[in-house]
């Protein structure tokens, strides 16, 4: 650790909200031309410290060096005049300009904007580091990951020196994300410091010279990456040993229990969403969707259980006795009321799995309700159900009547699993069930749909994470662009074989 | 260290109710002391003397209290209309039309069969009358909103003047006598259609009405499925359409019962005070009403509390005016401070300030 100079010194950083301590007196060294990995589950206060050093919190307490110089930043601008950049996991864009106008957007330069001028810098910079931007292309037009790339051009124009990346790859590709890391390489050898935030452990060994991990607000400790495991890490994270690996139980008598013929969808703009899809997922299994984000997994999962209009296609059940039952054209009700319990975990927990405002009780009625001829709502059945889901998935605060919004992501997940689980479904959908949670939370998901899939459920998993599709799934479908790209068997699947599968129809094995 | 900002802001956890009751009542001791300083300041007055006018204005005789207690109820029962559609994120702000058009319905039952049917059926049928015509005044708006999501605010507001219009032509046609552009008190000497007179006192039936209606609107939100649905619908359309309910029809249901009940206090208003009708009968509570139920968080319990406030300094108002010679807008301005702080001491429950000094104070004590 000698001869390197410190980018940035945080001492005794304390930010609290309320009564939460998000950050206790934590110190933390940035080094330059080093990746710095920073580590710890939900709420152990990562972002929280990150936003700090960017400008959109102010510390309670403590002390911000830039280059040994003590500095106090009250805003993003603040930030960029330190030579701090950061890559938020939602990207700030206006989709209508080009690349180059997004990046000169905002800076007040003396005299007439100069478009060529900064047109030119924007090519050095992506020259110098091997970024692949097109200045004039619209910001509407691109990826997801050129959106990423055009943030991080951003950083750069404005003179970064120290680039903080917020979960920089939980909305990429293999492919994306091998160049991504890349061009970080190239910006490390450079000279500048970067931060970046993970949940991904293989991703952390792969790129980072450096963790250091955040546990509950505090700072346990930095190590070289070199030296350590991703046992270790989660290890510390946690403040326990965890053990690391997602089993996958043999299927137990699968039978076709979903069959999904020709489906295909529009959006309310006219554009094709799904095209022609067809699949069976059956009892005892968990069938994985692996695709870029916005291929169609939001509206196959949402056709399944009667939320989507659809434009053509089948959707049949099939019950164990071997009758078949058409769910197209029918909403959540319906199906409910031809006696098939289907459970749905969506991608958008707050916004429509779960009603935020609303306590543990009230949210686990949403499923149950209507039960019972009362005019009155019965809320001793729900309260027991989510008394029995804060005691066996351990929620924290063990409160029925907090309401979810005030739960960490982890916990307001296992709540949302926890209710449409106990619903006793024979069909699970479950969109990103582990976005955003930490090593602890997501394996504990992992355990409850392994479950589910012992006791004969045809789970159908949407995930990004291709490493825990590979470990999860029996079969996975592979999306891309709306269309069924292939269905592979989970044991014995590469990486590289469905990431090529969800960038090219086949996997480009024609060519 | 001076380049700290001068304060900055955060959310507080959740207070204890005593805490924060604690700030509401400083926020209205501090009005209380601006509105003293205002007074003396632009009349010359003893604030205390104008202080205690206001009082009598709301309590001075028991006449006066009766009428204090009246407003009240009818206010609370148009807030308590249009409760459950704000509770479902539905800006219904028609209650002004709703009312009036309950009223309308009411009138012309009691014009038109006022002879022809025996006192307890003409008062059923007004009844119904009042429910119906403000039912359909909430459902058209709703109808809209659900089928082809039209604005609500402003289609409810633009409601309003069709109702005033509607009395407007029937005061024409009804008047009495004729030319005289007003119809009168109904039925005088008859009295068909009177809502009956209980324990003596004029508006104790409409009171005790509007306190039955009270304590049903906190149940049905509370307990009922149907509050459920409401609450649902209002935090999300798309959990509600996720867990099956079927929001057109929640928000249908829900206006026309919001409307109906606007429908109600159009019937206390005509059948069981006024006797009459005018293009300004409803007096402006359907706006009124909005305030009473956003103060109080939409709880109908606690809208007792802030429909009272409301029309309490309303009373005082205009009693200061007519004590003290002063001009009717001096009262509105003393009721603006007031409701000011009442309305602001809301930021310092949900947030906290913190100055810099103080920041840095706890700085060195670490």
């Amino acid at each position: 650790m000698d001869n390197k100079i410190a980018a940035v010194k945080m001492r005794n950083i304390t930010k609290t909200f309320g009564t939460v301590v998000a950050n206790d007196r934590v110190w933390l060294d940035i080094y330059k031309g080093e990746i710095l990995a920073l580590l710890g589950e939900n709420g152990s206060g990562k972002t929280t410290l990150m936003n700090m050093l960017s400008g959109i919190y102010f510390p309670d307490e403590g002390q911000i060096f830039i280059d040994d110089k003590e500095v106090v930043i009250r805003s993003p601008k603040d930030a960029y005049r330190y030579g701090i950049g950061m890559i938020h996991q939602h990207f700030k864009l206006v989709d209508v300009l080009t690349a180059t106008e997004n990046i000169v957007l905002g800076l007040k330069e003396k005299g007439r904007l100069n478009l060529e001028a900064a047109r030119k810098k924007v090519r050095e910079i992506c020259d110098a580091y091997g970024f692949d931007v097109d200045p004039d292309q619209k910001i509407y037009d691109m990826s997801v990951s050129q959106k990423q790339t055009v943030e991080i051009v951003k950083a750069l124009y404005r003179g970064a020196d120290i680039l903080i990346l917020d979960e920089p790859t939980a909305v990429l590709t293999p492919q994306e994300t091998q160049k991504l890391f890349a061009v970080l390489r190239n910006m490390r050898d450079d000279g500048k410091a970067i931060v970046i935030i993970t949940h991904k452990m293989h991703e952390v060994e792969e790129l980072s010279d450096r963790v250091a991990v955040l546990r509950r607000g505090h700072f346990v400790g930095d190590m070289v990456t070199a030296n350590t495991n991703a046992q270790e890490m989660t290890n510390m994270m946690v403040g326990h040993p965890v053990v690391l690996n997602i089993d996958r139980p043999q299927p137990v008598d699968p039978k076709p229990r979903i069959e999904v013929k020709g489906l295909t969808v529009r959006s309310e703009d006219g554009i094709i969403k799904l095209e022609d899809v067809s699949f069976t997922a059956r009892s005892g299994e968990i069938l994985g969707i692996a695709g870029i984000s916005g291929c169609g997994q939001k509206e196959l999962l949402e056709a399944i259980a009667g939320l989507q209009p659809t434009e053509g296609g089948s959707i049949c059940y099939i019950n164990d006795d071997g009758s078949r039952e058409e769910l197209l054209g029918k909403d959540p009700l319906k199906i409910a009321d031809m006696g098939v319990t289907l459970s749905f975990v969506p991608e958008d927990r707050l916004g429509m799995g779960l009603v935020g405002s609303m306590d543990l009780t009230d949210n686990m009625m949403l499923r149950s309700f209507r039960k019972g001829r009362s005019i009155f709502a019965n809320r001793r059945a729900p309260k027991a159900v989510a008394e029995k889901v804060v005691k066996d998935l351990e929620v924290n605060p063990p409160s029925v009547s907090t309401p979810v919004r005030r739960l960490s992501g982890g916990n307001v997940q296992k709540v949302l699993v926890g209710r449409e689980i106990s619903l006793a479904p024979t069909v699970l959908l479950t969109a990103y069930a582990v976005r955003g949670l930490d090593i602890n939370s997501s394996y504990t998901i992992y355990d409850l749909i392994n479950q589910q899939k012992k006791d004969g459920v045809a789970v159908i998993y949407v995930g990004e994470d291709l490493d825990v599709l590979l470990e999860l799934s029996d079969r996975i479908l592979v999306l891309c662009g709306g269309k069924v790209s292939g269905i592979v068997d989970g044991p014995g699947a590469t990486k590289e074989q469905v990431g090529l599968m969800m960038t090219k129809l086949g996997g480009g094995s024609d060519e | 260290m001076n380049k700290q900002p001068l304060f900055h802001i955060s959310k507080r956890k959740a207070l204890k109710w005593y805490q924060s009751w604690t700030i509401r009542g400083v926020a209205i001791i501090l009005a209380l002391l601006l509105c003293a300083v205002v007074t003396t300041a632009m009349t010359g007055e003893n604030p205390l003397e104008v202080y205690k006018s206001i009082w009598e204005g709301a309590f001075g005789t028991l006449r006066k209290t009766w009428i204090l207690m009246q407003n009240i109820a009818i206010l609370l029962c148009v807030s308590l209309a249009v409760t459950p559609a704000f509770k479902m994120r539905f800006w219904n702000i028609g209650g002004e039309g709703q009312v009036l058009v309950g009223g309308l319905a009411t009138a012309a039952c009691m014009i038109l069969l006022g002879d022809k049917l025996p006192g307890w059926l003409l008062i059923v049928i007004m009844t119904l009358a009042a429910i119906v015509a403000g039912g359909i005044w909430g459902a058209i708006p709703a109808i809209f909103k659900a089928k082809w999501k039209t604005n609500e605010t402003l289609f409810t507001l633009m409601m309003n003047y069709v109702a005033i219009q509607l009395v407007a032509f029937f005061v024409i046609v009804w008047e009495v006598p004729k030319g005289a552009g007003k119809i009168g008190i109904i039925n005088q000497t008859t009295e068909a259609g009177w809502l009956p007179v209980i324990g003596g006192q004029k508006y104790l039936l409409n009171i005790l009405i509007v306190a039955i209606l009270t304590v049903a609107m906190y149940v049905y939100l509370k307990y009922s499925k149907h509050g459920y649905e409401i609450s649902v619908v209002g935090e999300s359309e798309r959990t509600a359409r996720y867990v099956g309910i079927k929001v057109d029809k929640v928000i249908i249901r829900t206006m026309i019962l919001s409307g109906a009940l606007c429908g109600v206090a159009g019937l206390l208003l005509v059948g069981g005070t006024d006797h009459t009708i005018t293009t300004t009968s409803a007096n402006g509570r359907g706006f009124t009403a909005v305030l009473v139920s956003w103060l109080a968080k939409f709880n109908p319990i606690v809208m007792i509390l802030t429909s009272f406030l409301l029309e309490f300094l309303g009373r005082g108002a205009s009693e200061i005016s007519t004590t003290f010679g002063l001009n009717h807008a001096f009262g509105d301005i003393l009721t603006g401070i007031i409701l000011f702080f009442i309305i602001g001491s809301e930021f310092f429950i949900t947030y906290q300030v913190h100055f810099r000094r103080a920041a840095r104070k706890e700085a060195e004590n670490v």
